[in-house]
Formats: structure tokens, sequence, C-alpha cells
């Protein structure tokens, strides 16, 4: 303190122990630990989804062409859909399920809107690690359980794409959708 | 290491004195990895592996520099840009082969390195922050690996992205947002490749930094050595210009006969055909595998497929990157005094089944995902994790170290004077 006494304000002026000068120290820094930090936002949010990918509109699909028993594979934020119309006896299995006994249970009206329950839309996406799984192609591996079934790391879905085998913690989810008529859905 | 042995710098040339004087680069060098560098006598052929994995780092960035000047980091033209190196540009496949087979090259060297480390306990003190610097790296060149991969957007590319950061997916809350802000989007799309080619291009020099301290920590207490015991006397060591330079270049051109041996004659036995499919976010390869280098930990990740407590998916997660990280924790993990495994005959049995367990969830990480390579897996996992865990510590409490030599030099020669008037 002492040797502080020539540059520091009159005696007198001074409350004891905060000068000045410790006052401009304090604001200086904190100044700029604020803009320091202010700057970091543009810094981060910048690798955050931009506007254009942000704007991917919702899709349209026309589904009147999937015959029960069939499945297709369609885009939807540059990811797949998959777009199932279940056999009766897809129905019946998924249906004949203990739904307490799943790991993400769920039963199939939970996943269909009400009135179409043959009609099974979800992310062709695996709860895993993102993979897409097979089953909605002609002739592919749906599995053990008869739905989906991922190649990557073995995630076995039920007819109602439910998770029943592998490492998957989820069922392949049900994204937003609607029906703007028999034929049309539309998804997001 | 300034043992009080070491030769002097003296430059003779009238402008080595005066830049002596001004920057003294030149004696930096030659008291880093010239003549003034004192090195244990007896070092063998394993530690020339610290030499060629910065060998390997220099071809990496000579390549890698090359190549991105004719790569294009476009989710449209990536993959037709490769092609483009491979058939037009002048010399560009051998540009790529030298830069894809010297990814390979460099894990296997520092695999070589680590495995090393193990076995001699080279991490033990007063080498941890060699270690741990070390390990640092060694997470630093996976991550520069797994970007480098997705560069040429092939099949493989894509979906390794895609599986690799559906990994942060796993994380609760915040999995799915920082799943997304580090792609740019939902899936790996033109905003991920842009930023994994910059990051790509800026982490190898990063690594050259972390690697500048890696030698510096090394050489405040000197270079360790096969026996394990510490210098005492000039006669334990020789100058590393010219015995180690001349040994290290002994190493390097063996070395150099393999990796060309690779690059010339099987410059894809490491790649995946399916790589040169261009990426297809609607299709998943039938099976994904990472590169080789990624196959024991990614036989960890794989290895969970049950709940508990946590979801199967989490667990994997954090046991892969647990397998990395306890790493760090080694040289408190083992207590014994003794550093090399030639003097710890219990200790040396237990490395040589860590070895085998390694090749052996590398070999199911590579494997399709089905029995029995997951039962394989997870039993060999959990042996990795005892081995760090359980079996390290309690071995170097209960074992016997068989005599250790009492100089560097006795081990070599047989007999040291130093003992013989100490006795």
């Amino acid at each position: 303190m002492s040797q502080d006494a020539g540059t520091a304000a009159p005696a007198g002026h001074e409350t004891e122990g905060v000068r000045r000068r410790d006052f401009i120290n304090i604001a200086a820094v904190s100044a700029a630990g604020v803009g320091g930090i202010a700057t970091l936002v543009p810094l981060i949010s910048q690798m955050a989804p931009s506007a254009d990918v942000r704007a991917e509109s919702s899709t349209e699909i026309d589904i009147s062409a999937i015959a029960p028993g069939q499945a297709i594979k369609a885009v939807f934020r540059k990811q797949p859909v998959f777009i199932r119309n279940l056999t009766p006896a897809e129905i019946a299995a998924a249906e004949a399920v203990d739904v307490s006994s799943l790991r993400d249970p769920q039963s199939l009206k939970d996943r269909t809107k009400e009135g179409k329950k043959n009609w099974l839309i979800t992310m062709g996406v695996c709860t895993h690690l993102g993979c897409v799984p097979l089953g909605s192609g002609e002739g592919e591996v749906k599995g053990d359980f008869g739905g989906y079934y991922c190649p990557c790391h073995g995630s076995t879905y039920d007819t109602a794409a439910r998770i029943r085998k592998g490492p998957a913690p989820k069922n392949l989810e049900v994204p937003e959708y609607a029906f703007s008529s028999d034929t049309i859905v539309k998804i997001g | 290491m300034s043992f009080p042995w070491a030769n002097e710098y003296k430059p003779s040339h009238p402008f080595m004195q005066w830049m002596d004087e001004k920057l003294p680069l030149p004696r930096f060098m030659y008291n880093a990895i010239g003549a003034g560098y004192p090195v244990p006598r007896n070092l063998n052929y394993m530690w020339n592996f610290g030499v060629l994995a910065g060998f390997c780092l220099v071809i990496q960035i000579v390549t890698g520099v090359i190549l991105a000047m004719h790569y294009a980091a476009n989710a449209d033209v990536a993959f037709n840009s490769t092609e483009h190196i491979m058939r037009d540009v002048n010399w560009g496949w051998l540009m790529r082969y030298a830069h894809a087979n010297g990814a390979s090259a460099f894990f296997v060297v520092v695999y070589t390195h680590i495995f090393r480390g193990f076995y001699y306990s080279s991490y033990k003190a007063p080498r941890e922050m060699v270690w741990l610097l070390g390990v640092a790296i060694f997470l630093l060149m996976m991550a520069t690996a797994f970007m480098g991969y997705v560069l040429p957007w092939g099949q493989m590319s894509f979906w390794g992205a895609k599986v690799i950061t559906g990994l942060f997916g796993a994380i609760p809350l915040v999995g799915e947002p920082l799943q997304h802000w580090l792609l740019g989007g939902f899936s790996p799309d033109n905003a991920a490749l842009n930023r994994f080619f910059s990051l790509h291009f800026l982490l190898p020099f990063v690594i050259l930094g972390v690697v500048i301290l890696h030698i510096w920590a090394l050489h405040i207490p000197g270079s360790s050595n096969p026996t394990g015991v510490e210098i005492k006397t000039e006669s334990d060591t020789v100058p590393f210009h010219p015995y180690y330079t001349a040994k290290d270049g002994f190493g390097l051109g063996v070395f150099l006969v393999l990796y060309c041996a690779m690059v010339f004659f099987f410059p894809n036995a490491l790649g995946h055909p399916d790589n040169y499919i261009q990426a297809n976010p609607m299709q998943t390869p039938a099976h994904i595998v990472p590169e080789w280098y990624f196959w024991p930990f990614y036989a960890i990740l794989r290895a969970f497929t049950t709940d508990f407590i946590l979801s199967a998916k989490l667990w994997g997660v954090l046991a892969m990157f647990s397998a990395i990280l306890v790493w760090f924790f080694l040289p408190w993990l083992d207590k014994s005094p003794v550093r090399s495994g030639t003097y710890r005959p219990l200790f040396r049995k237990f490395f040589y089944v860590l070895l085998i367990d390694v090749l052996v969830l590398g070999y199911c990480g590579g494997a399709p995902a089905q029995e029995p390579y997951l039962m394989v897996s997870q039993i060999a996992a959990i042996y990795y994790f005892l081995h760090f865990l359980v079996i390290l510590p309690i071995v170097s409490s209960i074992e016997r170290p068989d005599p250790l030599p009492f100089s560097i030099t006795e081990a070599v020669l047989g007999n040291d004077d130093a003992a013989a008037i100490k006795a």
C-alpha cells in the first residue's frame, strides 16, 4: 500500500482498502471477461444446424401403392423413414406381445394413428447408433421378430418396430405425421 | 537432460557461433537429438518406435497437405475429387495410398510404442508426464484418423461418421442436441464434411505440438531402458548421435521396406471395398466396420447388449472411452518399484495375456455383430478392465521380482567397476 501512495488518489479521497485503481481493475477485467465469453456465442453457435438445414420442410408421401406386407423407404430430413402396411398376421403378432415385458414398453396402438393401425410409420434410423435397419425392402432380412434388423450391431425390431433384441435402447422413433387423406401422409 | 557428462555444443564455424548467440536453435537440436543427449547404452529395437512415430507424423503431414491441394470438401464433389486424385493428378495415387497406408503404419508403430511402455512400465515415475502426454497424443490421433476417413465420402466414410457421432447421442439429456451441433445437421452432410476437413487439417499440428511436449518431458529424466535401472554413471550412456541416429536409421530402413511394400503392392488391403461406393444416406452397408486400428475399442462398444441401470448403448460408449482413459491412471495403478517386465515374472505373464486379449478384441471388433463374437468380446472386454483395475494393482503388490542388475553397465558387460568398488 505505502509504496503506491505516490500514484494513488490523494489521501482522504479514498476509503480504506478500495482504491480507484482497484475499481478500474475489476471493471476492466469484468468487461473483458464478459466480452470474451460473449464472443464464444457466435463461435460455438456457428456449428449448429444452419438455417437451410433447419428450414427443411415436411414431406408428403403417397402411400396408395403400398400393398399389405410391403414397405417403402422415404426421405425425411435427409434421413430414411419407413412406411409399412402391416398384414393382419403382423398386427396380431405385435398385439400378442405383453407390453410390460418390452425394453421400451409401447403397444402397437401407441405407435399408430386411430383407425390406421396397419400403417406403421417410423424413422429408418436405428436408435443404437443411427444405421438404417434392413427389412423395408423386398427380400431383406427382417430379423427374428419379423420387423427390422440392423446390420451394424444386430438390433432386432418386431412388427411394431419395437426393440426386442440387441443394443438399441429404444423403439424406432415414430415421427410427427398426419394423414392428409387416405392415401397421402404428411410427415413433419 | 543435462547429465554432467553430456557433450557440450561448441560450434566451430563463425556463422554457427554467430547463430548460437542470436538464436540457439542448433544448440537446442544438438542437446535434444544430437550428440548432446546421453542415452542408455542398452536400448533394444523396441526403442525405435518413438522416432518411427515421429517419422509417420511427417509422412502424414506432407502427403496430407499435398492431398488438400487437390481435394474438395463438398458432399457433392468430395467422392469424385478423391477419384480425380487417384486417376488424374500426377502421382496423386501415390500420395493418397501413402496417406491412407501411412495412417495404418502410424497406428502399428504407435501401438508397438504403447505396448513397449506397458511391458517396460515406461509410465512409472519419474516419466508419468511423458506417458500422460502420450495418451493425449493417442486420443488426438484417433480423432484425426476418424475425421480423415470420412473425407473420401464413400459408404464407410458416411456410415462411420454416422455411427461415431451417434455415440454422443447416447449421453442423457444433452446427447441429441450435442450430436446435431457436432454434425451441423440431423445426419452427416456437407456441414459435417467441411468441419471434419478443417479439423483434420488442424489436428496433426496440434499433435505435433503435443509431441514436442512429450519429448520435452522425456528429456527431463532422460530415456528409460530395458532393465528399468536408472542411469548412474557416464559408462551407462552413449550420445544419441551417432549411436542411436544409426540404430534408428536402420530401423527406419526396415520400416520403409514394409511400408512401401504395403503402399505399392497391397494399397487397399487394409481398406474396405464399400468405401469406393459414394456415400448414400438411404443405404447402410451390410457390415459396417471402422478401420482396423479402432477394432479393439469397437468390440468393447458392441459388447454391451442389455440395459443395467443405464442403457446398453450408454454403457458401451462409457466403456469404450474408459478403455483408453484407464491408461491415464496406469502410473498409479501399477505400484511395483521394479519397472521392467524382464524382472517381473508374474507381471510378464499377465502382460502377454493382455496382449492376446487386445488381439482377440481386435478380431471381434472386425467381425460381424453376432455370436460367438459378441460373447467373446464380452469376456475379453471384462478381462481388459480386470487387467488394469484389479490384476495390475494386485500383481504389483504380491509378486517377488527377480534380482536387478546393479547398473546398465553391469547388465551389458556382465560387471561394473563402480559396483565392485561399492562392494
